[in-house]
């Protein structure tokens, strides 16, 4: 009895925050919290570990268990999020305010350094000693790398260094081993919050805000069908809990009309897996705003047609700057030596070597896009053409609305006005989305983006599509 | 007669709580620091040397982060201040050089310890040495013979090595070199190679006199250290559950499974500071749990496919730089040709997820801050190794079998 005894008593030293991760299963598996159970964990009147670095994914309660404690329990906190911090005078400014009141923060001089905070710290401290341990929330703690050197090391062992009874807690999605300086520094206990599972945990949570008007065994179901989409892609829960919100009224949408009734969840499943799919592509990847989509859900159940929302579809070019961007798109992705082959009506005979040299044997498509000069530009653009363009001044302006609107980016300084250097900054698919728009020999530039693609392969193959491409040229 | 009620259960075991708490998590100091004690006597005979017969000195104390540094000074500094012409004579000035990240500052705050601020008023200086010697006149007593002996703290003394010119190094040996006071510059660091560091004037004025802290402790002293650490003190008020916590707290010490985790830590670092006395199962798996493995569990399958096929374009180009229009090939060829689960994705949403790892920073790329390369095409590299990458796909929940056979097979 004893050394039971002896051991819970070993247990309950350990420092209060042990028992969040604790905390924050009670949180989820159940409504009522056993207060009495962490009362006795938790025993702020006396001394902690001097930091505590917690860390865990986006979204897994970090911030919001260790909030609540502090509230619920009503101790002296100071909540600060390092994002807002840019300078170290906002932080020490928030910290003082919190803990002796904004006369305190008043007298920080105006670049508050660290020695004068701890210096006011101390001073504030001995005039109202603490009954109770103070904690600092760092929030978002990996921005403090960024701010001055020493902070950090200063912050992870300010109970030595004020000689007060203070606890700061760090919390962060990145693993403490990126947050070490150089020459060490106090090591802080590590607390990791885990991830919610599939199947017990998320699916809870995210039942929790279902419609007053449907049955939560509904909204649980219609959450399996949403997790089957987005699981296997993002774990994060407020992207599916904003997902969630926004696509409940369509799936929805036949219960309304009365097409089915709730227990006919394949006929809800069918119904609305088209929809995620697409929310994927546009909401998920925020290429259209959430009102947008909710607008756009609206038009819908009056038309039944589906349209593809995309940020991209909308782009309107002169005839020439398509051209202009095509031929930009070939210059920088095939090697100039294939430019004869390639442009040329009548190109000669082609010799056998191996094409490809050594170091070449990455695609080009996958290393990037290569500068090229404007010459080259203009010949492959005049090759291009359907008509007879004249070098005016209208052509050359284009290129330069192409570079605003970074669908080019010039290489290379503003000064050199002689030979100007061009990169081309789209894919292949936005090109062979333009290319289609073009009326004229689509199935040419088809076949030009095609040898491209495969020009890491066999020379033979090339070989028969040169010859292909050389016909069309002859047409 | 007064009666002295005994303490309940319950109050006893919060008053060992607090104790303890004190003792580890606030580090107050021990009567004696443990194993230390030539170098505890050294110390000591240097700043009796200072404080009372007044000479100048320097030293440099040098040890591994939680070797006891900061304790060791403590202490003797307690002793010192015991006794009675020091108490009267010596003045103490603490700097640090986390706070002192700066000459000006520093001074401020020597200028403040001293009490002096109201001596040194609206003055303007023309150079530190003169700010430091005025400071160090009016410390002089009235017969203007003899000064007060002036004790400087330096903690982290490599951190003032870098300050323009070195010039509060360079003024506080000059002093300690020269008759005028009687000073004593101690400083605490972490490095070794500290002397490296500090210029040639500066180097030569330092007396070159180093403690070394090197815990010398052997397995059997360490675990007597722990358990000397987690007992009770002789002066508890109940003595009948001071004697039951230390019985047990020993019994704890000698156990197979406590040992073998005793000597696992011990093994890998000699910390003081380190005294997790929790759970002691419980509390050595939290500590020693690859943090980055961790991580990889929370990731979703799509990023977890990304990160298999970054391992493989690592294995089979030997370590280069890749970027995202590489690993979205390698993703592309597998899901075409292997995967039966994994539908294919379209290239925004891996390239979201691809964002999601580097928000992570298990990806880097190679050289931040260049913008002008387009976001697909920037080199990156991965920050996890085969082995990490492998053990965390064992452990990861509900993985597909086509997932884990691509990462086993040696030619993606």
């Amino acid at each position: 009895m004893k050394i039971h005894i002896c051991l819970t008593g070993i247990k309950t030293i350990i420092l209060d925050c042990n028992n969040i991760s604790q905390y924050s299963v009670f949180l989820i598996n159940s409504a009522l919290m056993n207060r009495r159970d962490i009362m006795s964990a938790v025993n702020p009147d006396q001394y902690s570990y001097p930091s505590v670095f917690i860390y865990g994914h986006r979204a897994t309660g970090k911030s919001h268990v260790v909030l609540s404690i502090m509230k619920d329990l009503e101790l002296p906190h100071a909540s600060v999020d390092c994002v807002e911090c840019v300078s170290s005078g906002l932080l020490f400014h928030q910290v003082l305010s919190a803990f002796f009141g904004p006369d305190a923060a008043a007298l920080l001089p105006r670049c508050p350094s660290l020695s004068d905070f701890v210096r006011l710290y101390k001073q504030m401290s001995s005039n109202s000693p603490a009954t109770q341990t103070r904690y600092i929330i760092l929030d978002r703690a990996e921005r403090m790398r960024d701010m001055d050197f020493s902070l950090l090391p200063a912050l992870l062992r300010l109970q030595e260094l004020v000689n007060d009874n203070v606890t700061v807690i760090l919390l962060s999605e990145i693993v403490w081993e990126k947050f070490r300086p150089n020459t060490g520094c106090f090591e802080p206990l590590l607390f990791h919050f885990p991830d919610y599972s599939k199947g017990k945990s998320l699916v809870q949570i995210l039942s929790w805000d279902h419609h007053p008007s449907y049955t939560p065994e509904l909204y649980a179901s219609y959450i399996n069908i949403l997790l089957g989409v987005f699981f296997s892609v993002c774990r994060d829960l407020r992207e599916l809990r904003h997902l969630a919100v926004l696509n409940f009224s369509k799936f929805c949408e036949p219960l309304e009309k009365g097409e089915a009734k709730e227990s006919d969840i394949h006929k809800l499943w069918k119904n609305i897996e088209p929809h995620l799919q697409r929310a994927m592509q546009t909401v998920y990847l925020r290429e259209v705003s959430s009102v947008q989509w909710e607008q756009q859900q609206m038009d819908e159940k009056e038309a039944t047609t589906l349209r593809v929302l995309s940020a991209h579809a909308h782009i309107e070019l002169p005839y020439y700057s398509k051209f202009l961007l095509i031929a930009a798109y070939l210059a920088s992705f095939n090697p100039a030596r294939t430019d004869r082959r390639f442009f040329l009506k009548s190109h000669g005979k082609i010799r056998k070597t191996n094409f490809l040299k050594k170091h070449e044997k990455t695609s080009n498509h996958l290393l990037g896009p290569k500068p090229f000069p404007l010459d080259r530009l203009m010949a492959i653009f005049y090759s291009v053409v359907d008509s007879r363009v004249a070098p005016t001044a209208s052509v050359f302006s284009q290129i330069s609305s192409l570079v605003t609107l970074q669908l080019l980016s010039q290489v290379g300084h503003d000064d050199q006005l002689d030979s100007p250097k061009y990169k081309c900054s789209v894919s292949l698919d936005f090109i062979l989305a333009i290319s289609r728009c073009v009326c004229v020999c689509v199935r040419l530039l088809d076949l030009l983006a095609l040898s491209l693609v495969i020009q890491s392969q066999v020379v033979r193959q090339e070989r028969s599509l040169f010859t292909a491409v050389s016909n069309l040229h002859l047409l | 007669m007064s009666k002295r009620r005994s303490l309940t259960e319950a109050q006893c075991v919060s008053l060992a709580q607090k104790l303890l708490r004190e003792r580890l998590c606030h580090q107050k100091l021990p009567d004696r620091p443990l194993a230390l004690d030539s170098q505890y006597k050294h110390l000591l005979e240097l700043l009796r040397r200072t404080a009372v017969h007044g000479e100048s000195n320097s030293v440099l104390i040098v040890g591994p982060r939680g070797s006891g540094k900061t304790m060791l000074l403590g202490c003797v500094l307690r002793e010192l201040m015991s006794l009675k012409e020091a108490q009267k004579n010596v003045l103490l000035v603490e700097l640090n050089g986390l706070l002192q990240t700066d000459d000006k500052i520093a001074l401020k705050e020597i200028t403040r310890q001293l009490h002096l601020e109201n001596v040194v008023g609206d003055k303007v200086f023309g150079s530190f040495a003169e700010n430091l010697a005025f400071l160090l006149e009016a410390l002089k007593k009235g017969d203007k013979s003899s000064s007060r002996p002036v004790v400087f703290v330096l903690d982290e003394f490599d951190l003032f090595a870098h300050h323009k010119n070195q010039t509060l190094l360079y003024n506080l040996l000059d002093v300690s070199q020269s008759a005028q006071t009687p000073v004593a510059v101690l400083g605490l660091t972490c490095r070794l190679d500290v002397l490296e560091l500090l210029e040639k004037r500066v180097k030569s004025r330092f007396s070159h006199r180093q403690i070394h802290l090197f815990s010398s402790l052997s397995f059997a002293q360490y675990v007597d250290a722990v358990r000397a650490q987690l007992s009770l003190p002789p002066d508890f008020p109940d003595p009948k559950f001071s004697d039951a916590w230390n019985h047990s707290v020993t019994k704890l010490c000698e156990e197979k499974s406590v040992e073998e985790i005793l000597r696992r830590h011990f093994n890998s670092s000699k910390d003081f500071h380190r005294r997790w006395c929790a759970d002691l199962l419980e509390a050595s798996r939290l500590i020693s749990a690859d943090s980055k493995a961790i991580i990889l569990h929370g990731l979703s399958i799509l990023e977890l496919c990304l990160i298999i096929a970054m391992k493989h374009l690592n294995d089979t180009y030997d370590g280069e730089p890749f970027n995202f229009q590489m690993v979205h090939n390698e993703f592309k060829k597998f899901i075409q040709r292997k995967s039966h689960s994994i539908h294919k994705f379209e290239k925004p949403v891996v390239m979201k997820a691809f964002e999601h790892l580097l928000q992570l920073e298990l990806v880097r790329p190679v050289d931040s801050g260049v913008c002008k390369v387009q976001r697909e095409y920037q080199l990156m590299r991965l920050m996890l190794e085969h082995g990490q990458v492998m053990e965390a796909l064992q452990r990861y929940p509900q993985c597909p079998t086509d997932v884990k056979q691509w990462a086993l097979s040696a030619f993606a």
